[in-house]
C-alpha cells in the first residue's frame, strides 16, 4: 500500500547550555495509509519529539531538525509555508495529547472547541459547524450531545475529555491521526473504552493512526505494525505479530519481557519483585511472608464530605466518599486497595491517619484505637504510619535542601542533635540507595523516581510499622516504576512494615500485594488474598475490571463489545440518604464478596 | 459590600464624635460665641443630647438617606458639593483605569510573543519609568510640555468656559480634549503594572497544554494568541486591577491637584486646607463606594471571563 508518512534519516537536537544534544538520531520510518503504527520507548526517547516534528509544532529556539526530512503525501513538509502548515494541522495531520485534563482550554464550552476546528478548515457557517459538532461528539460517544455542547471541559471526566480531544482530531477526517499516550492518565477502564473508540472510528473512516505509548499491553491492543525506540534511535521494526512473537534486538526482548502480565502470579504465594528492564535476572529477595498478626483493624470506617450551599453556607448535602470499609492488614504483608478514581481509596488511606475526619468507624492500630485520640495522643499515633503520595513533584519541598526535608519528621519528634541527625539521615539515604551526597541537593535537581525514594525515606524516617501509598509509583516510568517497588519490597522484608498500597494498576498490584480490595463508589465490593481475587473473582465489577485490562498479546484485543461499563453513579446524597450497611459473604477463606447493593 | 459601606459610615461617625467640638462650638463661633443655654439648645435641637448609640443610629439612617450634613466652608449641603464634582472624578478614575488595562495588556502580549527580545526589553524598560516615576512628577512634566512646548491639549480644568454652542457633541469633545492629560498622568502608574503581570501570565500560559491543542488544530497565530492565551491570562491582570482600584482613587487626588480637574480631590484637597471636616468624611463615603463598586465590577467581570468561577 502506498506510504502516506515517510519520515527520512531525521535527526533532531535539543539546545541545552551545556550544548546541542541530539534527542532523534538518524530515524527512519514510513506509515502507510490506514494503517496504525505504534511508536514504543521509554520517556525520553525521543517519540513524542518525531511526532511533534510531523506536526511542525517542534518549540521553537529549544528543539530543531537538524537534517532529514518529513513527507507527508508526497510534500515535504520543510518546504511548506507557515500558512500552508496551518492548513494541514488539524485538517490532513491531528494529534491527541496524553493529558486530557489540561488539554482543552478551560474558558470555552467543548462545543465551541469542537466547531473552531471544523469553521477554521471546512469553510462552514455557523450553524452547519454546529451540527457536524453534535454529530461528532455523538460519534465519540458522549451522551446527550447538543446539550453537553455547551458544557465546559470542567464539567466532563477525564474520560469525556479525551473523547472531545478525539472529535477536535477526527472532525476533519484527517489523514493521519496522531495519539501520544492518549490513554496514560486515564484509568484501566477508561482506558479500555478509549482505545476501542480509537480502533472503532479507524475503521470507519479509514485514517491511519500514529500511536506513541510506552505501555507493551496497549500496542498489543492497538497496532498493525510496531518502530521500538531506544535512547533516539530505531532498534526494531516489524509487524505486531514478529514484534510480540520473534522480537530480535535485546531492548525489544527486555521490554517485553518487563510487562507484567496479569495471571502470571497465580501459583504464587507471596510477592516477587518486579522484572527490570535489561536486566536479565531480578535479584531474588526472600520471599516475603509476611505474619498473620494484625496490625491494623478497620471496622465499618464511613467519611463523608459535606457540601455546602446556599447564603449561609449551610452543608445541603455529602459526599460518601467512604460507605461501611472494615479490612485487616497483618504485620509485614501488603493491602492493595484497587478501583477507579472517585472510588474512595485514596479517601480510605487519609482516613486512617485522620487527615481527613472519619464520620464513624473504628480504626485500631495494634491494639490502640486511632480514631479515639485527643490531638497529643494523635501526633504520637502518627509516626507509626507514615505516607508516601502520588506526585513526586508536588510533594516535596522546592525550596529546602533534601536533608531537611527527611530530617523534618525526625526533629518534629525531638531528635535535634545534629551528628545524631547526620548519620540517621545518611543511613536513611543507603537504605533507598541515594548517594550520601544528595543530602545538600534540592528536589529539582532529581528525577521523579529519585524523589520519590526521598518520599520513602522520609517515611522512613520515624520508623513506622506502616506505610501508606497512595498510587506512589503512578506518575513514573514504567522501568523507574519497577526500581521503586522493589525497593519497597526490599525494605518490607528487611524492616517487616506492612503497606497499604493504593493503585489502580492491576498488575502491579498482582505483583506486589498478600490481599487485595477492590472498591467501587466508597464501599469494598471484594476483599481477600490476592490469588482468590485474580483467579476468582466473584463480583461483577471485579470480573470487569480485571476483563478491562490490556493483555500484553496482539491475538487477544478486546473489541467494543466486550466492555460495558456504566458511568460512575453520583456519590452525593441529601442530607436524609441513610446508606444500608454492607454485608458480606465469604465465599472462600477469607475471601468476602459484597452481597447488598453498591450501586454497580 | 453593604456591609463594607456600614463599618465605613460608623468609622465617620467615631471620627467625627471623637474630633474636639461639635456642631454646636462650630456654629456657635459662626455667630461669635454663645451662652451655656444657647449650647445646650442647640444640642438639643442637632440630637446631640442623646446617648451615643442613638446619635450614632441617627447618622446612620442620615447617610442613607443621603444627608451627610453641611460645610463648613461652602455652606452647602454635602451631598450637593460632592454629587457636583463626583461624575468629574467617576470619569477620570474609570478612563484612567481602561486606558491602563488596554495600554498594559497590549505591551504584555507583545512582550510575551518574545520573553528575551528587543521589543519585550524595550517593554520592560517603559514600565519600569512607569513604576519609579511619582504620579506629580509626570504631571507636572506633560503639564510642562503641553502647556508651553506643545500646547495642543488643554493644561487645565474640564471645560473651556468660552464655548458658547449649544451642541452635545461639542462640550462631548472640549471635555475629552481636557481629559486626555490627567488621564494619561493616571495611568502611567498602572498600566506598568499591568503590562509586566500580563506578560508574566502569558507566557505561563503559552506553555500551557491547550494552546499546544490550538496550535494542533492548524488556528493561526494570531488567534491562538488573542483567542485562546489571552483569555486565560487575563484572570490575574483583571484581579489586580481590581485590587488597585482603591490607588487609583487615590492617585487621581494628586492628578486632579495638579491639573484643577474639578473632581473629589481638588475638593478633598480644599477641604483639607480648610478643616472642613464633614466635606471630607463625605468624601470618604463616597471613595469607599466607587472603590466597592470597582470591586464588584472586577468580581462580574471574573466571573464572565471564567465560567469555574461562582459568585
Amino acid at each position: 500500500m502506498e506510504d502516506l508518512v515517510s519520515i527520512n534519516n531525521l535527526n533532531i537536537e535539543a539546545r541545552t547550555r551545556a550544548g546541542t544534544l541530539k534527542v532523534v538520531n538518524d530515524l527512519s520510518f514510513t506509515i502507510k495509509k490506514s494503517e496504525t503504527l505504534c511508536v514504543v520507548g521509554e520517556s525520553g526517547c525521543g517519540k513524542s519529539v518525531t511526532a511533534l516534528s510531523l506536526m511542525s509544532l517542534l518549540p521553537e529556539g529549544i528543539l530543531k531538525v537538524s537534517s532529514g526530512d518529513i513527507l507527508f503525501d508526497n510534500t515535504n513538509l520543510a518546504q511548506l509555508s507557515e500558512a500552508e502548515l496551518e492548513g494541514i494541522r488539524g485538517n490532513e495531520i491531528s494529534m491527541i495529547f496524553q493529558e486530557p485534563m489540561t488539554s482543552l482550554n478551560p474558558l470555552f464550552t467543548v462545543g465551541e472547541q469542537v466547531s473552531e476546528v471544523i469553521r477554521r478548515h471546512k469553510n462552514l457557517n455557523k450553524e452547519k459547524a454546529w451540527a457536524s459538532t453534535v454529530e461528532l461528539l455523538d460519534a465519540v460517544k458522549i451522551p446527550n450531545p447538543d446539550k453537553r455542547a455547551f458544557d465546559y471541559p470542567f464539567q466532563l471526566s477525564g474520560g469525556q475529555r479525551q473523547r472531545v480531544m478525539i472529535a477536535i482530531a477526527l472532525a476533519c477526517q484527517p489523514k493521519i491521526l496522531i495519539a501520544d499516550e492518549p490513554t496514560t492518565a486515564l484509568d484501566v477502564t477508561i482506558q479500555a473504552e478509549i482505545l476501542a473508540l480509537i480502533n472503532m472510528l479507524k475503521e470507519e473512516t479509514g485514517t491511519a493512526v500514529m500511536f506513541i505509548t510506552h505501555d507493551m499491553a496497549v500496542v498489543a491492543q492497538m497496532a498493525d505494525r510496531v518502530v521500538v525506540m531506544h535512547p533516539g534511535k530505531k532498534v526494531e521494526e516489524g509487524t505486531v505479530h514478529e514484534i510480540f512473537n520473534n522480537p530480535q534486538h535485546e531492548y525489544t526482548k527486555s521490554l517485553l519481557a518487563a510487562v507484567p502480565k496479569l495471571g502470571e502470579m497465580a501459583s504464587k504465594k507471596y510477592p516477587e519483585p518486579m522484572r527490570l528492564v535489561g536486566e536479565k535476572k531480578t535479584k531474588a529477595l526472600k520471599p516475603i511472608v509476611g505474619t498473620n498478626e494484625p496490625l491494623l483493624k478497620v471496622n465499618n470506617l464511613v467519611t463523608r464530605y459535606p457540601v455546602k450551599g446556599g447564603v449561609l453556607r449551610r452543608t445541603v448535602a455529602r459526599v460518601h466518599a467512604v460507605e461501611d470499609v472494615s479490612f485487616t492488614i497483618m504485620k509485614g504483608k501488603t493491602l492493595s486497595l484497587v478501583g477507579e478514581s472517585g472510588c474512595g481509596k485514596s479517601t480510605v488511606g487519609r482516613s486512617l491517619i485522620r487527615l481527613v475526619e472519619p464520620t464513624s468507624g473504628d480504626v485500631n492500630l495494634d491494639g490502640q484505637n486511632i480514631l479515639s485520640l485527643n490531638p497529643r495522643d494523635m501526633r504520637e499515633a502518627r509516626s507509626n504510619i507514615q505516607m508516601v503520595f502520588q506526585d513526586p513533584f508536588a510533594s516535596l519541598n522546592p525550596q529546602r535542601p533534601l536533608f531537611d526535608q527527611v530530617a523534618e519528621p525526625l526533629r518534629n519528634y525531638g531528635t535535634v542533635n545534629r551528628e545524631v541527625l547526620q548519620e540517621k539521615i545518611g543511613d536513611l539515604f543507603d537504605r533507598v540507595k541515594l548517594p550520601r551526597s544528595f543530602m545538600q541537593r534540592y528536589p529539582h535537581q532529581l528525577s521523579g523516581g529519585q524523589r520519590q525514594r526521598i518520599a520513602i525515606a522520609r517515611a522512613l524516617a520515624l520508623n513506622p510499622k506502616m506505610i501508606i501509598a497512595d498510587e506512589a509509583v503512578s506518575a513514573l516510568d514504567v522501568s523507574v516504576q519497577a526500581q521503586v517497588l522493589n525497593l519497597m519490597m526490599e525494605l518490607q522484608v528487611d524492616l517487616g512494615l506492612s503497606f497499604l498500597f493504593i493503585s489502580h494498576d492491576m498488575a502491579v498490584v498482582e505483583r506486589v500485594s498478600h490481599d487485595v480490595g477492590v472498591m467501587y463508589l466508597g464501599r469494598l465490593v471484594e476483599i481477600g488474598p490476592r490469588q482468590a481475587i485474580f483467579r476468582n473473582p466473584q463480583h461483577p465489577y471485579t470480573q470487569d475490571l480485571l476483563k478491562a485490562v490490556p493483555i500484553a498479546d496482539p491475538d487477544k484485543r478486546k473489541s467494543e463489545r466486550d466492555l460495558n461499563f456504566k458511568p460512575l453513579p453520583s456519590p452525593i446524597h441529601d442530607l436524609t440518604h441513610n446508606p444500608a450497611p454492607s454485608e458480606y459473604k465469604e465465599v472462600a477463606k477469607n475471601h468476602y464478596v459484597l452481597t447488598t447493593d453498591c450501586g454497580y | 459590600m453593604l456591609l463594607v459601606l456600614l463599618v465605613v459610615v460608623i468609622l465617620n461617625f467615631l471620627m467625627l464624635h471623637l474630633a474636639p467640638g461639635d456642631i454646636a462650638d462650630t456654629i456657635a463661633q459662626t455667630m461669635g460665641g454663645a451662652d451655656e443655654q444657647d449650647m445646650a439648645e442647640l444640642r438639643k435641637q442637632y440630637g446631640l443630647d442623646q446617648p451615643f448609640f442613638i446619635q450614632l443610629f441617627n447618622y446612620v439612617v442620615r447617610v442613607a438617606l443621603l444627608d451627610f450634613g453641611q460645610s463648613h466652608f461652602y455652606n452647602l449641603p454635602v451631598f450637593d458639593l460632592i454629587m457636583e464634582r463626583f461624575p468629574a472624578t467617576l470619569l477620570l478614575v474609570f478612563s484612567a483605569q481602561i486606558l491602563s488595562l488596554f495600554v498594559g495588556i497590549l505591551l504584555g502580549v507583545y512582550a510575551a510573543q518574545n520573553p528575551n527580545g528587543l521589543s519585550s526589553l524595550f517593554v520592560n524598560m517603559f514600565s519600569l519609568f512607569g513604576y519609579a516615576a511619582p504620579v506629580f512628577w509626570t504631571g507636572i512634566l506633560l503639564l510642562i510640555a503641553f502647556s508651553l512646548h506643545i500646547p495642543i491639549f488643554p493644561v487645565s480644568g474640564m471645560r473651556d468656559i468660552t464655548i458658547e454652542s449649544g451642541n452635545f457633541f461639542v462640550h462631548f469633545f472640549d471635555v475629552l480634549k481636557h481629559l486626555f492629560l490627567p488621564m494619561i498622568t493616571l495611568a502611567s502608574i498602572f498600566f506598568a503594572y499591568y503590562s509586566r503581570l500580563c506578560r508574566a501570565s502569558m507566557l505561563e500560559v503559552l506553555g500551557a497544554d491547550f494552546v499546544r491543542t490550538a496550535k494542533a488544530k492548524g488556528l493561526s497565530k494570531k488567534d491562538v494568541l488573542l483567542k485562546h492565551a489571552l483569555k486565560n491570562s487575563l484572570s490575574p491582570v483583571i484581579t489586580f486591577a481590581g485590587l488597585s482600584f482603591s490607588a487609583v482613587v487615590s492617585g487621581a487626588i494628586l492628578v486632579e491637584t495638579v491639573y484643577s480637574w474639578p473632581g473629589l480631590g481638588t475638593l478633598a484637597f480644599n477641604s483639607i486646607i480648610s478643616r472642613d471636616t464633614p466635606v471630607l468624611l463625605g468624601i470618604l463615603i463616597f471613595s469607599t463606594l466607587m472603590v466597592t463598586m470597582g470591586n464588584l465590577l472586577t468580581d462580574l467581570t471574573l466571573k464572565a471571563l471564567d465560567p469555574r468561577i461562582k459568585i
